[in-house]
């Protein structure tokens, strides 16, 4: 016997890791045209695998005060040795992230692989996108720069306009009624601890309930392998579907390497609080469309300010939205429909939004 | 042998057990819930800052006369918060709270347009502080100015 194999039975022998790994022996994943966006998920998590190995790098020698963050941001970018490349991977991986989130969800949402019984796991995705997205605007403070200055400003007000206990919220939110340096440090706390935490225990149970689930077949699909159980077609998952999905991470890492080296990420200007919000200051693309929303709102609209109208819509969209697989439930067949319209609706506004907010001037 | 030393039919001494159980529950969730209140409201008072004990700013060195050129503003601190002082091109001065009303950006003068404006949702004000497009819901505070020798003070209105 040799040692690899004999270290390989002491360990089972005491932690049975044959059985803890042998669910992921047996699944399976279905194979049909659509198999390619399965790999989304994966490639998701391996950027948060990207951002927490970078950001723990970024700690050593971040200094979360007013008076030292940008200095500190500045020192990694041009003095710590490949400071400028793990900064650039952190800030392209983490935007990468948002976007492989999005497209997995949306890919996730029209092929209804919300139905019974993976309502769950709809559920803890969206929230799991929520942290990501909590992720990034807390993480944009960090610098300390004028566009992070003025995008945690009114990132921090839109709470604020919030019925009820919005003042309380911005309040807690900033560490007093302005953006300073208490801010500075709650949202460092935030990027570095908690939400990491909330990430980490709502992910485990993403994946167990994928696990637990198996992989959701496209309603078309399905029918069609019921009807003709011939055309059933699945590969496993160990080794065949993770070998492919290593191969999407590979590539995906390729593009991270280009884009931080060839397009590293720029630092801006330091924060001054008593200077006027700089023309052209625009959130990171993935809040565009709130942004351009906010914009395009008239002062005054059915009654309320403009503002608030658009948070109220835009938590009510968000609650919808977590909703959906009940929702669909509700309705009824005729009503799938209509969701599937909802969603496309969903996706278009984003995506015009978000062009209309790149362009505007 | 008399029927009080008997025990409880099964149907009572059920209920009793029943009762007893309901009453233990009870015990029990509001004994979990008081001390969840308990844990959970110190840490709400915690997160919330205590108020700054800061004496609300009554006026405020604006700048120097012969720091701004005829049609033109500038930005300074007024308190914690940002204001502008603007000259007019008759020379005239004004000043105003630089906190945009619709989400707190700071606003800026644009002399090409003769107008306040804030660049994070494109909110513009008339040179009396008024909202007059985009989505600012309300005017800017407007300030008074008093120019005391070579100093420009704006000072805050009184409430009338």
């Amino acid at each position: 016997m040799n040692r690899v194999v004999r270290a390989q039975t002491w360990i089972d022998e005491r932690l049975d890791f044959a059985g803890l790994l042998s669910p992921l022996r047996n699944k399976t994943v279905p194979v049909h045209r659509h198999s390619a966006w399965y790999l989304l998920g994966g490639i998701t998590l391996f950027l948060l695998l990207v951002q927490v190995c970078t950001g723990v790098l970024l700690l050593l020698y971040y200094r979360p005060t007013t008076a030292e963050a940008f200095e500190s941001v500045q020192a990694i970018t041009y003095h710590v040795h490949f400071g400028w490349l793990i900064r650039s991977l952190h800030s392209w991986s983490a935007n990468l992230m948002v976007l492989c989130a999005f497209a997995h969800m949306f890919s996730v949402a029209f092929t209804r692989a919300y139905r019974k019984p993976r309502e769950l796991t709809w559920i803890s995705g969206v929230f799991l996108l929520f942290i990501v997205l909590g992720f990034g605007f807390s993480g944009y403070l960090l610098p300390w720069n004028t566009r992070a200055f003025f995008a945690t400003k009114v990132g921090t007000e839109v709470a604020g306009q919030l019925p009820l206990f919005g003042h309380s919220i911005m309040v807690m939110m900033r560490g007093g009624e302005d953006v300073s340096g208490a801010t500075l440090t709650r949202f460092f706390g935030l990027h570095v601890v908690i939400l990491p935490s909330i990430a980490a225990s709502m992910l485990i149970c993403h994946l167990w309930l994928v696990q637990q689930f198996g992989i959701s077949l496209p309603p078309s699909i399905e029918l069609r392998w019921n009807e003709n159980a011939s055309q059933r077609n699945e590969m496993r998952f160990f080794p065949n579907f993770f070998l492919r999905e290593l191969m999407g991470w590979y590539l995906v890492f390729g593009l991270l390497i280009c884009l931080a080296v060839f397009l590293p990420w720029q630092l801006g200007v330091k924060a001054d609080p008593f200077t006027p919000a700089p023309p052209g200051i625009k959130p990171e693309w993935y809040f565009l469309a709130q942004f351009q929303t906010l914009k395009l709102l008239p002062s005054r609209a059915l009654f309320v300010d403009g503002e608030v109208l658009g948070i109220v819509a835009f938590g009510l969209g968000a609650t919808l939205w977590v909703g959906l697989p009940f929702i669909e439930q509700m309705l009824g067949d005729g009503g799938r429909r209509s969701v599937r319209l909802g969603i496309l609706v969903a996706l278009l506004y984003l995506a015009v939004m978000s062009v209309l907010g790149y362009v505007a001037k | 042998m008399t029927t009080e030393a008997l025990p409880a039919s099964p149907l009572e001494d059920l209920q009793a057990r029943n009762l007893s159980r309901r009453f233990w529950m009870r015990l029990i969730l509001g004994t979990i819930a008081g001390s969840c209140t308990a844990l959970i409201y110190p840490i709400l008072r915690y997160l919330s800052p205590p108020a700054e004990a800061t004496v609300s700013t009554a006026e405020a060195l604006a700048g120097t006369v012969g720091d701004l050129a005829p049609n033109s503003g500038k930005t300074f601190r007024f308190g914690s918060r940002p204001a502008l002082l603007v000259r007019l091109a008759t020379g005239e001065y004004r000043s105003m709270s630089a906190v945009c009303t619709h989400l707190g950006c700071t606003v800026q003068y644009r002399p090409e347009e003769n107008k306040i404006w804030c660049a994070c949702h494109n909110g513009c004000y008339d040179l009396n502080g008024k909202n007059v497009s985009g989505p600012p819901p309300r005017a800017l505070d407007n300030y008074d100015v008093q120019v005391r020798g070579q100093e420009i003070y704006a000072i805050r209105k009184q409430a009338a």
